[in-house]
């Protein structure tokens, strides 16, 4: 027991240099800019009062390591700056976004851990047709792009079927019926490609398990082929399962980005995509920062999750 | 015997589809059949033809040939950063996997840091910095792959380093460079190739997704992701200009994955690589 909890304290410990460079990568983005960052923002037409002005308010008249200090002291107040377009403040913005990426990638990875770990164990415990179907469907989840994927359901399911509308978004809790009919294609868009990399993985993990002696050994003893999958089997593939769902929400953040651009919803992908084509770069900062924490966030409790199931993971790192 | 067949078939096939993309690409002037950006005003969105296979695009502008100019820059982007990625990863995974100790800590731990933003978001952070464009893409990739690359070959290096020749060699009094260069690198290649191709697959479709932002390669350079987002707001009128970049795409990222695997089988037989 002891074990575990020394294995949670050093696994949340090494968050924080991640999350120090993280706040450095997402800090220089503004500083990097070549040439002038705040005359680039601003467009040619802007006086040199307003460059100035702007260059005081993002404090870029100071130096580097004063600007990071007051930069994270005011982030870790919730002070993340103002939007320069809409001069609104950027904490406000992002809690109007954060919910449509949540629900978005929240949705796509519930369905494809609802698609891919069924029909992973059905296919390494299946015979040789269901393997070549789900093969078919690994290959082609993985090379169909995922905003391909989506323009082409939009085609069929607006377009020939007309059954759902094509892009735009409706807040759940304004209209969770709406909402829903809203997010049904690009829930599905994001969620078929990471369904067959669960898949792949789901199946690989469960073949290598089935092929252990002590599956051999449970067979001997008269254990139903059922209970030695649900009570053994399942168990001891569970954390190669879960590692590759923690890397995935990985892709499906990236993924995020294009498929909100492209059905049109008002999250955070589409807020950092915007920024760059506005030169809005606190605003670029602040989405970037957003993901990427979240993506921190959930790669700790993947690993805290594959440490309890397998408590030789936690123990391995104390040692 | 019929695995190492179709082994065989797999490698062939993805080479033959690459290598008919590739001569596609480089002749795209001689072979397609109009000019890419030449508009035919009268034919705006006309579907496809015996004149136009493909269609024509919003502007006019023939579906066939757009594709097959595309597919220069999707190919020279995709291949052009795996390549500098591989280039890079090599020394760095080899010195790491060789010498060890505190090279190995520090390689590793900076190749680490690559690693904190997810790819996507990566590209797109230095996209922000540095401004969209084809070049910009290029190199946001290769960032991407470095460290991935990096960490096959370390892992590889490990596997050959270990192995008895190479302490013999270096008990017959060869230098750690003669060692390196001609015993571990040639030996330690295999699934940093096989590594490598797989993700030339991801890097195509990554810069059609970067394109498709118009984050990627710019107008009026055609590419396969700036066709697909052009035609996205017609999708229904003329659905000929979203489907075939779209499947030119597929077809690409499908020979790239079909040769990594097939060399998969050759090169990796013990999973380094995964």
């Amino acid at each position: 027991m002891s074990g575990q909890i020394a294995f949670i304290l050093r696994r949340v410990a090494l968050t924080l240099p991640t999350l120090f460079v993280m706040s450095l990568v997402v800090f220089l983005i503004i500083r990097l800019v070549p040439g002038d960052p705040v005359r680039t923002m601003l467009g040619f037409r802007a006086t040199d009062a307003n460059v100035a002005e702007l260059r005081q308010q993002l404090g870029l008249d100071q130096s580097l390591f004063t600007q990071y200090v007051v930069w994270i002291g005011n982030l870790l107040h919730g002070d993340l700056g103002k939007d320069i377009v809409s001069h609104a403040p950027l904490s406000e913005l992002l809690a109007q976004r954060l919910p449509v990426t949540f629900e978005l990638t929240g949705l796509s990875m519930l369905l494809a851990v609802a698609f891919g770990v069924p029909l992973g164990v059905w296919a390494a415990s299946g015979g040789k047709w269901v393997n070549r179907l789900t093969e078919g469907f690994v290959i082609f989840g993985i090379a169909i792009p995922d905003f391909w994927l989506g323009i082409m359901l939009v085609l069929v399911f607006t377009g020939i079927l007309a059954v759902l509308p094509p892009t735009g978004y409706t807040p759940f809790l304004k209209n969770p019926l709406g909402n829903l009919r809203y997010m049904v294609l690009p829930v599905s868009t994001l969620a078929v490609g990471e369904a067959a990399y669960i898949l792949r993985t789901t199946r690989g993990a469960v073949k290598a398990v089935l092929g252990r002696p002590f599956v051999t050994f449970l067979r001997a003893k008269g254990l139903s082929p059922r209970r030695i999958l649900f009570g053994h089997v399942l168990r001891n593939a569970g954390p190669s399962i879960v590692t590759v769902i923690g890397i995935q929400v990985g892709v499906l953040l990236g993924g995020a980005i294009i498929v909100e651009s492209l059905f049109a919803l008002p999250g955070v992908g589409r807020l950092i995509v915007t920024g760059i084509n506005q030169r809005n770069y606190p605003t670029v900062q602040v989405g970037v920062l957003a993901i990427a924490t979240i993506f921190i966030v959930v790669s700790l409790i993947t690993d805290l999750i594959v440490g309890w199931l397998d408590p030789r993971v936690a123990d391995g790192a104390g040692t | 015997m019929s695995r190492l067949r179709s082994t065989n078939a797999m490698i062939l096939a993805g080479l033959a589809v690459l290598a008919l993309l590739g001569v596609i690409a480089v002749a795209a002037p001689w072979i397609a059949p109009y000019d890419p950006e030449a508009l035919d005003v009268m034919g705006v969105m006309g579907p496809p033809s015996l004149a136009h296979p493909f269609g024509l695009d919003v502007l006019g502008r023939d579906v066939l040939s757009r594709v097959l100019y595309s597919l220069r820059v999707s190919l020279l982007v995709s291949i052009s950063a795996v390549a500098v990625a591989t280039l890079l990863a090599v020394p760095l995974g080899l010195l790491a996997g060789y010498f060890g100790r505190w090279v190995d800590t520090a390689i590793s731990r900076a190749l680490d840091m690559m690693l904190v933003l997810p790819a996507m978001l990566m590209a797109i952070t230095l996209i922000a910095i540095l401004g969209p464009g084809s070049a910009v893409a290029t190199l946001a990739i290769a960032m991407i792959y470095l460290p991935i690359l990096a960490r096959v070959m370390r892992t590889s290096t490990l596997v050959v380093t270990g192995l008895d020749y190479v302490a013999g060699s270096r008990a017959r009094g060869a230098s750690h460079l003669r060692v390196l260069v001609s015993h571990v690198a040639p030996n330690a290649l295999g699934p940093v190739v096989v590594q490598a191709s797989v993700l030339s697959a991801f890097a195509l479709q990554l810069e059609a997704g970067l394109s498709f932002l118009g984050l990627g390669t710019q107008p009026p350079t055609p590419s396969l992701g700036g066709m697909l987002a052009d035609g996205r707001d017609v999708l229904i009128q003329a659905p000929w200009v979203e489907i075939f970049p779209g499947l030119a795409i597929v077809i690409a990222v499908l020979a790239f994955t079909l040769l990594g695997e097939g060399l998969r089988r050759v090169f990796d037989p013990r999973g380094v690589a995964e």
